[in-house]
Parts: structure tokens; C-alpha cells; sequence
């Protein structure tokens, strides 16, 4: 019977089937999918290279998960820690540095940590914590929230304590995250793309910004076709070739929101970060 | 209520410019839903004119599970036909996860379901009215099924029009399981999920409009022909 319906679905779906040869399935975030990025680059490598690009965009741990099932060619996420052991256990191959942005720390207007203007995490998460002021983690284990955890444990700070009380995991993306922390009049932390882009403030503004402790590295890496033969390899090499060169670079830098760079590339000279 | 000002301008401004894009993720909706709804039928219709004439043991436990099944989250569908799609899954090999295919397949087992319990439902009705009728021409419960599919058609339409609701208006699942690739599996209604998690709340009530829009335009659409088809009758 499944076989059938499987058929029968398969007949009513008028895919070019002969298309699908060029295209690849990129797992990246919601990160680089929302602020726009995506759509400024990948319709330049098309033009370039013919081939097609389908970004699933979700959390980095669930990006890495989807490679690891081989339901990915290629993965374009930004937790460094998280892709080192990815690459460690034989999930994936040929990691470059991409690019970076940075993460800022928003709150609400009344800012009842007094912590505006600060430039040093460590220093702005204690007093957050101190203060009891609410904040909105994303606790989805993506790269952000890999990201957040790192500052409160460089702060001294075990969020956890104030969990159900001033800290609050709602489990959700970057958006969901920056609406509630809109809504609550809360903190929250968020990479500066969807900052950029993200429309419903209410108030919430960029409280710290400008720590190295912010920085935000993306890197992109294949799939391990050994380990799932069906893999597009020649193509996910090909996209992960064109991002790191001179013309994939040169396309991340041109993409602005209102005159602002978003995304810095820096695939020949990474920065080295803790 | 400014928000909602803005949504419905919006609203009437996207459909007024004809937005390409908008369109093909309109399309797309439709053709899964309707393709799923349309695989769904051919098995849940059968299955509930079954039911309703064929009396077996533990017949009142498959009803009762049936009518369970009506409640089948949609998240809940889309990671099981995520897991058996996947790579790593049993039917991995077809290539299908992150496909409009897999999302038809997902939608449709959440609606097979809902039809076979309304089918057997409406028509356990009408089998009580009909049952001595149809024995004396000797026909079996097994002949009986297409009789009572084909009298019940316009009660099954409304059955089949709750199932495209659902269909249409699940996120869970075609969320899983098509991963909402801009040009490629995104449907409206992972289309307005996206924009409310950008916080562009205006847009994502607008396309919302939209969709409630189209929904009534399949719905009049089906009234029409039942009401055609009832003066035809």
C-alpha cells in the first residue's frame, strides 16, 4: 500500500527530474536564511555555476543532525566547537572558515539592568542575573545559544538558577526568541543579521555591542560522502570552492540592510577564538 | 489595530500585484493539499464504508482508534514520516525527505484518517436505513460499499472538505518534513510561520488573509458543484 501511495505521490508531483542532477541541499540557520543573506548570494552562484541551492534553515545543532542522517549535502552553520567534533567523528569533511558577524545583547527601553553602552559581556550578564531582569534564551541548541551559554559560564553566571524566574528557554529560533524578549520587555542575545532585519522591536534595542567575546565565526564543510554515498559531492564541493573564493567573499560583503554590512568574510585569515 | 489595518491592505495589496513568488507558493499549497487529500480518500473512503457495514470482534476498538486518530498531531506525523524518509531511515534510499512529495505524504496521513472516521460516520446512517433494502437484491457488505459511497457523494464532500481544512492548514508537518526551501517546499503556511518568527507581523497576517481566502474559494467551489449536482440528481 505505502509503496503505491509513494507512487501515486510521486505521479502527482510534476518535478523535473532532470533538474534535481544540479542541485544541492544546504542545512544552514536560521541565522543566514532570514537576515537575507541566502537570497542575496545564492542566486549569484547559480548564475556562476548552474547549480540550484535548497537551504533547510534550522538551529545549528538540528542543521549538523540533519548531515549527520545524510539528508544534506552540505552544512553551513556557525558553532565552532560543535563542527570541530561534527568533522571529529567523520560526519562531515573539507571545513572552511566562511565568514563571521558578531552577536549584540538586546533589552527593553526601561533597561532595569542599567547595562546600556557596555561593552563587556561578562560584566553586563552579571548584572542581568543580579538584577533578576528578565531574559529570553533560545534553548534549542543552536549555535546562539551554544554561543550564550560560553558567556554566562565566562560571567561566573549559572543561568540555570534563575530558570522559570528571570531566565526563560523558550526552545525557539532566533525570531520567536526577539519577539518574546519584545513582548516581556526582557534581555536576549541575537546574532546582528536578524537583529538587522527583525521587524517587530517594541522598543528593544541593542544594549552591548563591540566585545570580542561576540564574535560569531560561520564555517561550511561536506557532507562525508563515504559515509553517505549519495551525497553530491562534486557540487557541494563546487559551493563550498565558490563561497571561500574571491567571488563567494566579495558576494557575503555586498549584502547590506540599510547601507550596513552584515556578514564579514574572512575565509583566508580566520580569526582565532576561544 | 493598527497591525490589523496594515495586514489587510497588505493582504489586498499582494494579491492586487499578482507577486510571482506569492503565486507559486499559493499553487504549491494547493497542489499538496489536494494531492493529499485525494490519496487520503482513496483509502479512507473505502476503509470507513467498510466499517460502517462490516461487523467483525473489536470492531468498536478500530472505530475507537480511528476517531483517535483524528487527533494526530501534526508535528507528531511529520517526525514519523521524517524518520522514515531520512537518509538514515528505512525509505531513505528514494531520496524523497525536504520534497513536496514527502510533504503530500505527510498531509496525507494526517487526513486518511479523518475520512475513513466521517466516512464511517455518515455513512453508518445511512447503512441502517438502507441494510434491508440492499440485502433483499442480495447484495453483501462488500457490494454494499460502493453503493453507499456513491448515494452518500454529497455528504462526502463535506467530509473530504474537512480533510483539505486540515490539510491546508497544518504547519507541523510540512514543516518537518519539506524543511520550507524558499522556491521549492515552502507553502503559505510555513510562509507565515517564517514571517512571524521575523517579527514582519503585518505580512504574516496578510498571507494568512490570503489563505483563509483561498480556502473559501475551494469550499464555494465544492458547494457550487454539490448544489449542481443535487438539481442534476
Amino acid at each position: 500500500m505505502l509503496r503505491r501511495l509513494l507512487l501515486l505521490a510521486l505521479l502527482a508531483s510534476p518535478l523535473p527530474l532532470a533538474a534535481q542532477d544540479r542541485t544541492i541541499t544546504v542545512a544552514s540557520t536560521t541565522s543566514t536564511e532570514q537576515s537575507g543573506l541566502f537570497g542575496h548570494i545564492l542566486p549569484i552562484f547559480t548564475r556562476e555555476t548552474g547549480i540550484t541551492v535548497r537551504v533547510v534553515a534550522l538551529g545549528t545543532g538540528q542543521a549538523l543532525d540533519v548531515g549527520r542522517r545524510g539528508d544534506a549535502d552540505v552544512v553551513f552553520v556557525h558553532d565552532r566547537v560543535a563542527e570541530q567534533r561534527f568533522v571529529a567523528e567523520g560526519h562531515g569533511v573539507a571545513r572552511q572558515h566562511v565568514m563571521f558577524n558578531d552577536f549584540v545583547i538586546v533589552g527593553p527601553e526601561a533597561e532595569p539592568a542599567g547595562i546600556a553602552g557596555s561593552r563587556d559581556t561578562a560584566a553586563a550578564l552579571k548584572r542581568i542575573a543580579e538584577s533578576r531582569a528578565p531574559f529570553i534564551s533560545r534553548g534549542d541548541r543552536s549555535g546562539t545559544h551554544a554561543a550564550e551559554l560560553r558567556l554566562w559560564q565566562q560571567a561566573g553566571v549559572d543561568p540555570l538558577a534563575g530558570r522559570g524566574a528571570w531566565y526563560r528557554e523558550i526552545g525557539q529560533g532566533m525570531g520567536p526568541t526577539l519577539n518574546t524578549a519584545a513582548a516581556q520587555g526582557a534581555y536576549a542575545m541575537t546574532d546582528r543579521g536578524t537583529w538587522l532585519s527583525f521587524r517587530n522591536r517594541q522598543g528593544l534595542r541593542v544594549v552591548v555591542e563591540g566585545d570580542v567575546r561576540l564574535f560569531n565565526q560561520y564555517g561550511v564543510m561536506l557532507v562525508n560522502p563515504q559515509r553517505h554515498p549519495h551525497v553530491k559531492q562534486a557540487d557541494g564541493q563546487r559551493f563550498i570552492d565558490w563561497i571561500v573564493s574571491r567571488a563567494g567573499q566579495a558576494a557575503i560583503a555586498g549584502y547590506r540592510i540599510n547601507g550596513e554590512q552584515l556578514f564579514f568574510p574572512n575565509a583566508a585569515q580566520p580569526e582565532p577564538v576561544s | 489595530m493598527y497591525d490589523l489595518q496594515a495586514a489587510v491592505t497588505q493582504a489586498i495589496g499582494l494579491v492586487a500585484a499578482g507577486d510571482p513568488t506569492l503565486a507559486q507558493i499559493v499553487l504549491l499549497s494547493l497542489r499538496v493539499s489536494l494531492t493529499a487529500v485525494l490519496l487520503a480518500a482513496l483509502v479512507g473512503l473505502p476503509l470507513g464504508a467498510l466499517l460502517a457495514v462490516a461487523r467483525f470482534p473489536g470492531r468498536g476498538a478500530v472505530v475507537a482508534f480511528l476517531n483517535a486518530l483524528m487527533g494526530l498531531p501534526p508535528v507528531v506525523a511529520g517526525l514519523l514520516i521524517y524518520l522514515l524518509l531520512s537518509r538514515a531511515g528505512p525509505l531513505g534510499s528514494l531520496g524523497l525527505l525536504f520534497t513536496p512529495t514527502a510533504m503530500v505524504i505527510a498531509q496525507a496521513v494526517l487526513v486518511a484518517p479523518i475520512l475513513a472516521a466521517l466516512t464511517r460516520q455518515v455513512l453508518e446512517g445511512m447503512w441502517e436505513e438502507y441494510a434491508e433494502q440492499l440485502r433483499s437484491f442480495g447484495a453483501g457488505p462488500a457490494r454494499a460499499v460502493p453503493t453507499l459511497l456513491w448515494d452518500g457523494r454529497f455528504a462526502l464532500l463535506t467530509v473530504l472538505l474537512a480533510g483539505f481544512g486540515r490539510a491546508s492548514a497544518e504547519v507541523g508537518a510540512v514543516m518537518i518534513v519539506g524543511g520550507n526551501i524558499e522556491g521549492f517546499t515552502r507553502v503559505m503556511t510555513t510562509a507565515i510561520a517564517l514571517e512571524t518568527s521575523k517579527g514582519d507581523l503585518p505580512l504574516a497576517l496578510a498571507l494568512g488573509l490570503v489563505l483563509m481566502a483561498i480556502v473559501l474559494a475551494v469550499n464555494a467551489l465544492a458547494q457550487g458543484l454539490r448544489e449542481r449536482g443535487l438539481r442534476l440528481a
